[in-house]
This record gives structure tokens, sequence and C-alpha cells, in this order.
């Protein structure tokens, strides 16, 4: 059966695109068949995280327009057999997404795949409003901050309203995924806790994804976080992640603050 | 071959069917009795609306051309005539209804007024999920009760009290239809805002020594005041 999942927050650079597309590769590596889109219409990344953007031909909006066919549009994955993309416009904007040809496309693509991921751009507006719109589950991406909480908290009431699923009186089954989790200023009082996070937003906590380096450079060589460096911080918290969105019951790590060799002695020598 | 099929003959089909309507029975001076039916008119408009009306001409003796001048003066007041009775029908054109005749009394319901509602409408809203970050819950009927919290950002508008079984992070206004007992409880006051009847405290405000605890806010004459709950 197969599963439609959002991945949203409301507010922007929390993450959506590097957790799309590192769900979307711990997914496939598990064998499942994925298909991630990028609903950023205009304003489209999810292309070059996964290191596709040298073979867009055709888009979303053309497949939605039906100006392509959906197999001209998917680009496979040059380093997972499981793994697609179906990429945004950059040249259009949200409005040519219609309610109708964006459920047209995904009830094709639910056809075809196991996973369906859905990129949404930030925002509470048309691309987001479409990008949920079909969903069956949500990832929320919440930094510890107080902006991002309260725009996830935002996005949750939309995902409760404004979804196929709400309406028809079912529920939108909805996890927060906390990114850009830094021990050290956590340890300093200087981010939400964990807690904190968890009893704005009453809501189940899918991972925990440390602040790293890694994410960034994973980005820029245009790699997910999970294929790029798999034995990373953020890609093992990203795996079992991905481990819990298949029902696996996974123990949560919360990261520490890791102290390394040249750390202790420093430490010592200070003290 | 004759490709015309013959039309099939259609039985003409008549039937009785009885019917109650109104009779007017004009009394002279007719000028009179037309302000009397004015008066009808104005106080419940639209009483005659619809309604066959028959005139009984027995009590009065009118020329043909009264009997005319009385339907048009019905007719201005919209009050359409169905037929005539107690009159020789001589005294009848062409274009005035037709004469009646061996018609019998009956008791006219007056139609049922409109029961009033069964069900009293509710004067309290109970919402048993959080109210999130974007949302607004207005019942202006009476109290809500929460049973989660209220997001920053949220707002609940009550025109009774407001009962919150979690946190209030957003706005929470109540007694909006100038109800100044209203009262607003929370189990832990974060609130961006609290209003009863129009008075109101912004966060900045709210004693910082109650944050996080259960709370209530009432006004005593034109203060709000917020204290503690236990």
């Amino acid at each position: 059966m197969a599963k439609v999942l959002v991945v949203t927050s409301g507010k922007g650079g929390v993450g959506k695109t590097t957790t799309t597309a590192a769900l979307g590769a711990a997914l496939a590596q598990r064998g499942d068949k994925v298909v991630v889109v990028d609903f950023d219409v205009g304003l489209r990344n999810l292309d070059l995280v996964m290191g596709a953007e040298r073979r867009v031909v055709f888009d979303l909006i053309n497949v939605v327009q039906g100006v392509a066919k959906l197999p001209q549009a998917l680009i496979k994955d040059k380093r997972l057999e499981n793994l697609w993309l179906l990429p945004a416009s950059q040249t259009r904007d949200k409005d040519a997404l219609t309610e109708e040809g964006v459920g047209k496309v995904i009830d094709e693509l639910r056809a075809r795949f196991d996973w369906v991921i859905c990129d949404s751009p930030a925002g509470i507006e048309r691309g987001a409003s479409m990008a949920m719109r079909f969903a069956d589950e949500a990832v929320i991406v919440t930094n510890p901050e107080v902006s991002s909480v309260r725009d996830s908290d935002r996005i949750i009431g939309m995902l409760d309203s404004k979804t196929v699923r709400a309406e028809k009186g079912e529920r939108v089954e909805k996890h927060i995924l906390i990114t850009r989790y830094d021990p050290s200023r956590a340890a300093r009082g200087e981010m939400l806790t964990i807690e904190d996070i968890l009893e704005i937003l009453a809501t189940p906590l899918l991972g925990i994804i440390p602040e790293s380096q890694d994410v960034l450079r994973a980005s820029n060589v245009g790699t997910p976080v999970t294929l790029s460096n798999a034995d990373g911080a953020p890609a093992r918290a990203y795996i079992d992640a991905a481990r819990r969105l298949c029902g696996e019951t996974v123990a949560m790590q919360v990261p520490t603050e890791r102290k390394g060799f040249m750390d202790r002695l420093l430490r010592r020598r200070a003290a | 071959m004759e490709a015309a099929v013959k039309p099939q003959r259609q039985m003409v089909r008549l039937r009785g069917r009885s019917y109650v309507a109104f009779v007017f029975t004009p009394t002279v001076p007719v000028h009179d009795w037309l302000q009397e039916i004015d008066a009808t008119i104005a106080r419940s408009p639209g009483f005659f609306a619809g309604r066959p009306v028959v005139i009984d001409l027995s009590s009065v003796d009118l020329s043909q051309s009264a009997i005319g001048h009385l339907l048009t003066s019905l007719q201005d007041r919209n009050i359409r005539v169905l037929g005539i009775e107690g009159v020789d029908e001589s005294r009848l054109t062409q274009m005035m209804p037709p004469l009646l005749s061996g018609g019998r009394s009956c008791v006219v319901e007056p139609s049922a007024p409109k029961k009033p509602e069964t069900k009293a409408k509710p004067t309290s809203l109970l919402l048993e999920a959080p109210v999130r970050s974007g949302q607004t819950v207005i019942f202006p009927e009476g109290d809500v009760t929460i049973l989660g919290s209220v997001g920053s950002g949220a707002e609940v508008v009550a025109g009774g009290s407001i009962h919150i079984y979690g946190a209030l992070r957003g706005r929470a206004m109540a007694g909006v239809n100038g109800h100044t007992s209203a009262r607003i409880y929370c189990q832990k006051i974060e609130a961006e805002l609290l209003a009863i009847d129009g008075f109101y405290q912004t966060a900045d405000d709210i004693d910082a020594a109650l944050r996080g605890r259960p709370a209530q806010a009432w006004l005593q004459g034109n203060t709000m005041r917020i204290t503690a709950l236990n």
C-alpha cells in the first residue's frame, strides 16, 4: 500500500529539502520504491540536493498540465535503484498547481511507488497546501527555536483541517522531526529543549537530527546525507527516523556533546 | 405504408376537488370596509398573500360598475378574487371572476405558529484537541472548554467563560458580549493576551511570577485581576 508523506514546516530554512532527500534515500536503501516530489515550484532545490539538476527535462507542472507523461518527468537516481525524483519547475509559480492536476499525479505515483515523499515549500500558501493536500502522513520539520515551533503548530492545524483525509474525517499521521539540534547550545540552555517542543506541539517525535557540517557538505555535492556519510551522526539519525516511519521501534538518541581526544586533553590542561 | 402513426386519443379526466377559501363580506360604505382590510394587511403583511378569496355580496346591493370598482381595489392590495357569490349573474361581466354557489362554512385553522425549537441552543462548546497557532475559536453563545493547549498565535473568543485544561499560549477573550462576570481559567498561563468584556492585559502586563502556573482572570470593576488558582 503506497504512502504519501509530506515533509513540511511552515518556516523556511529548517531542513525540509535535506530531510526529504535523506529520508527518501534511507527508505530506498531499505528496498522500498521511493519517489521524492519537489513542490517548491519556482524555487526548486530538491534536484540540486539529489544531484540531478543536469538531467531535468520535464517537471511536475508539465505533468500536472498534461504536457508530458509522468514517466518522461521522473528522474532515476544514479546511486540507488529504487529512488526517483519528480522535479519542480523553476520558471513557473505555485499558481500553476491545480488541485485536480496534483491529485491525478499523486494517484499515478501511488500506483508506481511504495513511498511518495512530497517536499513542501515554506509558507502556508498554495504550494504548501497542495503538497499536504493528499498526504497520508506528515513529517513536520522543526528547529529548536520558538519561531519554528510556532510555525510548526500552525502547519499541524492545517494538516488537521485542510487535507483530503481531514475533510473525510480521517487523520493524517503526524511526526515531529527536530533538526539542527546543537547539543552544546542545548547544554547552555540557549535552545528550546526537546521536552518543551513536544509539549507545545503535542505530537509524537520521529527523530532528532544534530546540527552538523555533514549536512551542508552533502547538499553542496548533491548527495542525500544518508548516502554521503552514512556513518555520520546526522545520517544515522535519519536512518533511524526512516526505520520508525516503517513501524520499527528504535530507541531515541538525544545527541550529546561529543568530547574528542583533543577536547579532553585541552580541558584537562585548562583545569 | 403509412408513415405517420395515429396519435392515441388521450382521455380527458375530470375530477372534483374542494378547497377552503376566505370569504369576504363587504359592507356599506365599501370605502370604510376597504380601510378595515388595509388595517389587517398593515398588522400582518402577506396575510392574504396566496390565499384564495371569495367575495360574498349578499349583504350589499352593488351595481355592475361598483362591483368592478371593488374588484380593482382588492387587486391593488394584491388580493386576487377567485369567485363571487350572493349576487345576480346579470350584474357580472365576462371579465369578472365566476359566480359561485353551494359554499359551506368551515373553520379555517390558522396556520400553526412556528414551533419553538425543541432543542435549546447549546450554551457551551467542548474542544478535545489543542487549538493550534493560527486557528480561531469563536463561540459568542457561551462558555468554551478546551482539553488541550491553546498555541501561540491562536485565538479563543467566547461569550461566556473560557476553561483551558492545558497551557494558554495564545489569546483568550471571554465575555465578548458584555458579560462582565465571565472568567478565564487555564492550567498554565503563558498567554499573549487576556481579555474580558473588552478589558485586556498583554503578556507584558501579566505578573512574571504567575507564568507557567495555573491561573484565572476575572474582572473587578474595571480592572482585570489575574491570580494563581492554587
